[in-house]
């Protein structure tokens, strides 16, 4: 058995060995039944004084969302200045200008959004300040907005009949003081000690062995790149994300990243099943999303591992797969690994070069990322799954001829409405942004803006368009990874992914919220012989097959034109 | 919703004084008792520092074993892979002429004896590792250079071929800088 293989496993089972629990641990300590965490309880207090908040008060859905919704937006003001200002405030001893305002846009709406599309490069495009009080700050606040809609869903389905969705401050504070800050610490130290920096001084200099100057960027960096992946963010503190080595030093390391972004999406699946004491269902979930994530990751590692055609017709040995864009202390396969589960629980950080994957392995991560309910983000992946699962239960409901119900609430015309808008909203949103892209590419290429138009891609011909069919995809699904060859920072991709990124993230948290908040206010009907089972392997095939085709059909031409067409372009 | 901007202003408050300033003062605090201080590992010869050791550094005189093509120039106040497609001409072009320049330094060898790793650009272009096979085809240049037997650069090699994690997990790798290192203090 090679050594690359027993890697991938060992994550994997890790992985699982650290879900399962915590899942239980979420559901009992947002239930508010005794954890071994309730220690924490005064620093909750406290900050709740300080904020004037009563974290028992009740919220409708309508409450729930408007304050989300508030605190999301001041975010966005507050942010947006301070990164246009931040070569004028402190903390910056490598001397960084400040942002442009489209630049600004792009950034500040990227990290509000959990996203972390990066259309600079950390090094010389953000000071320590902006690094630690906005994007540090953001990748905390914004997976904990994610995990605190996620519990209102979860919270409309426990009782019988509820208007309660519970208070979005109390899930918010808890899932960072109980959740993402321990794990954060644990983690950061553990990167410390392996050799990412973690302190405040500026760029460090050497002179190398041949007698060249160099410097060094550093800086505070384990800090945020714990957060980033334990919080399903991605944006990296380097340019080269987990692919620099010190930010992701050694195999270890590399295991622990990759180990960290998938507990808490596998673990909210579980927490769902708990916390409304339907188990099963939970477990029904998690197996569909298993099944969906191995059928993107074997064929992805499989395609990495042959290599490159073009390159073995050279005669070259690639004798542990492609390696252009990649690192030796990872290696093919676990890189391979990585890239499946960043692109399908959104966190868009990369330990290896994306753009210079193989055609089909692209394909795989656009269908990660287009589908975005395998797992998904912290807390949002339960949130996209739920739509496709009215769309299930809807669709059986038609099959079967009687009115469709979920978990003793009738599924009714407006709840169906709200669940189609949200599922048409991806592919209108990708195809018309990447239509739009290709147009300005050809019809103006010589507009004057910091990057011109035709000397956006970095490659010609079908990846050319699979580069900008990724930055579209990747921000709606607010992923945050790149075909980074793109030339991306310039008014058109900074205000036209930004829009992207705003409505890829609020309508999908919207939607399931209202439609979650709507049904719990139904009248309960007890289950009968006739009641659609949704705990149930069958339902869960039909909703794996409402996944696919809907997603077949919505994205099979953009890929055909990209990826596809790319791969039968190469030798074989 | 006036409630709600208060206390989200509040709020925002609260956190960053928990989240950007307790938390990663204390982390950084505790990350001076590793290796490098909270700074990343050096390695110094007579008191100079000549490199981090997690970093790759730019290697092309024929005295040394060199390290991966990078798309920075091994510039590390930035970071970046080339980001070329699998597909691209002239990608495949810059690829083909790696190869040359690597047989014209190394005339002992076939093309099939390469490794891609020597020929393709890593993702961060700072990558401190080559594979053992990568290794391997330089020592016969290294050795005729320094005026040393093949056996010695290959024993050199060999000590510092690091195994996978635990000896189990991951691929296996050289560190470029720490050998070259131990090759100029190596005696003839």
């Amino acid at each position: 058995m090679n050594s690359e293989f027993l890697g991938i496993v060992a994550s994997f089972l890790i992985t699982l060995l650290i879900a399962i629990p915590l899942g239980r641990y979420l559901a009992k300590m947002f239930a508010g039944e005794r954890v071994w965490t309730d220690f924490l309880k005064p620093l909750e207090i406290g900050i709740f004084k300080l904020a004037g908040i009563r974290p028992d008060e009740p919220m409708d859905w309508k409450q729930f969302l408007k304050a989300m919704l508030t605190i999301n937006l001041l975010w966005l003001v507050y942010g947006f200045f301070v990164l246009i200002y931040q070569d004028k405030l402190p903390f910056n001893p490598d001397g960084n200008p400040g942002m442009t305002p489209d630049l600004a846009f792009n950034t500040i709406i990227s990290f509000v959004v959990n996203c972390n599309l990066q259309h600079y490069s950390g090094e010389s495009g953000l000071t320590y300040l902006t690094q630690q009080f906005i994007i540090m700050f953001l990748m905390f606040t914004s997976a904990a907005t994610g995990i605190a809609c996620a519990v209102a869903l979860f919270k409309a389905f426990r009782d019988k009949t509820t208007t309660n969705l519970g208070n979005f401050w109390e899930f918010f504070v808890k899932s960072i003081t109980r959740l993402l800050l321990p794990l954060s610490i644990v983690m950061a130290l553990l990167l410390t000690f392996n050799g990412t920096p973690a302190s405040y001084e500026g760029k460090g200099q050497f002179i190398s062995l041949q007698g060249d100057t160099v410097n060094v960027s550093r800086g505070p960096a384990a800090q945020m790149i714990a957060i980033k992946h334990i919080g399903t963010n991605g944006g990296g503190w380097f340019g080269a994300n987990s692919s620099h080595p010190l930010e992701n030093p050694n195999y270890f390391t590399n295991m622990v990243e990759i180990i960290s972004q998938m507990i808490i999406p596998m673990a909210m699946i579980l927490a769902f099943g708990y916390f409304i004491r339907r188990k099963k269902l939970g477990w029904v979930i998690f197996g569909v999303m298993m099944v969906g994530m191995f059928m993107l990751m074997i064929p992805t590692i499989s395609s990495e591992l042959g290599g490159n055609p073009n390159i073995a017709k050279m005669g070259i040995q690639q004798a542990s797969g492609a390696m252009e864009g990649k690192e030796v202390r990872i290696g093919p396969m676990a890189t391979g690994y990585w890239s499946t589960l960043t692109t399908i629980v959104s966190t868009g950080s990369v330990n290896g070069m994306h753009d210079s994957t193989m055609p089909l392995t692209g394909a795989w991560q656009l269908l990660g990322m287009m589908i975005n309910g395998f797992f998904g983000g912290c807390g949002v992946g339960i949130l996209n799954y739920f739509i496709y699962l009215i769309i299930a239960v809807f669709i059986s409901g038609l099959m079967v001829g009687r009115t469709p119900e979920f978990l003793g609430h009738k599924v009714e015309a407006r709840e169906v409405k709200i669940a189609a808008l949200i599922t048409l909203l991806s592919p209108f949103l990708i195809m018309a942004g990447t239509a739009l892209a290709s147009y300005v590419f050809v019809a103006h290429g010589n507009a004057d803006w910091a990057v011109k138009p035709s000397a956006w891609l970095n490659n010609p011909g079908y990846h050319g368009f699979s580069e900008m069919l990724y930055e579209m995809t990747s921000a709606n699904a607010n992923n945050g990874s790149g075909f980074e060859g793109l030339g991306d920072n310039n008014i058109f991709w900074n205000v036209s992914t930004g829009f992207l990124l705003i409505l890829g993230r609020f309508l999908p948290i919207i939607g399931p919220v209202a439609i979650a908040g709507l049904l719990a206010k139904k009248k309960f009907i007890p289950e009968s012989a006739g009641t659609l089972k949704t705990d149930t392997v069958t339902f869960g095939l039909m909703t794996f097959a409402v996944i696919l085709v809907l997603n077949a059909l919505s994205y099979f031409p953009a890929l055909a034109l990209g990826p596809i067409a790319e791969y039968f372009s190469m030798p074989k | 919703m006036k409630k709600y901007i208060i206390q989200s202003i509040r709020l925002t408050v609260a956190l960053t004084l928990l989240l950007c300033v307790v938390y990663p003062l204390l982390v950084a605090f505790i990350g001076k008792l590793s290796t490098g201080k909270g700074n990343g590992e050096t390695i110094s010869v007579n008191g100079k520092i000549v490199g981090y050791a997690a970093l790759g550094q730019k290697f092309d005189q024929p005295k040394y074993f060199w390290g991966r093509p990078s798309a920075v120039d091994y510039n590390a106040a930035g970071s970046a892979g080339s980001n070329k497609g699998p597909t691209n001409p002239d990608y495949l072009k810059q690829v083909s002429d790696r190869v040359d320049t690597l047989l014209k330094y190394h005339p002992y060898l076939k093309k099939t004896d390469i490794p891609a790793d020597m020929v393709t650009a890593s993702g961060s272009g700072l990558d401190p590792d080559i594979s053992a096979a990568a290794a391997a085809i330089q020592v016969r240049r290294i050795a005729q250079n320094r005026g040393l037997s093949v056996e010695q650069v290959t024993k050199l090699v060999e000590e510092h071929t690091e195994k996978p994690l635990a000896g189990m997990f991951g691929p296996g790798k050289v560190n470029v800088l720490k050998l070259n290192v131990a090759l100029d203090a190596l005696k003839k």
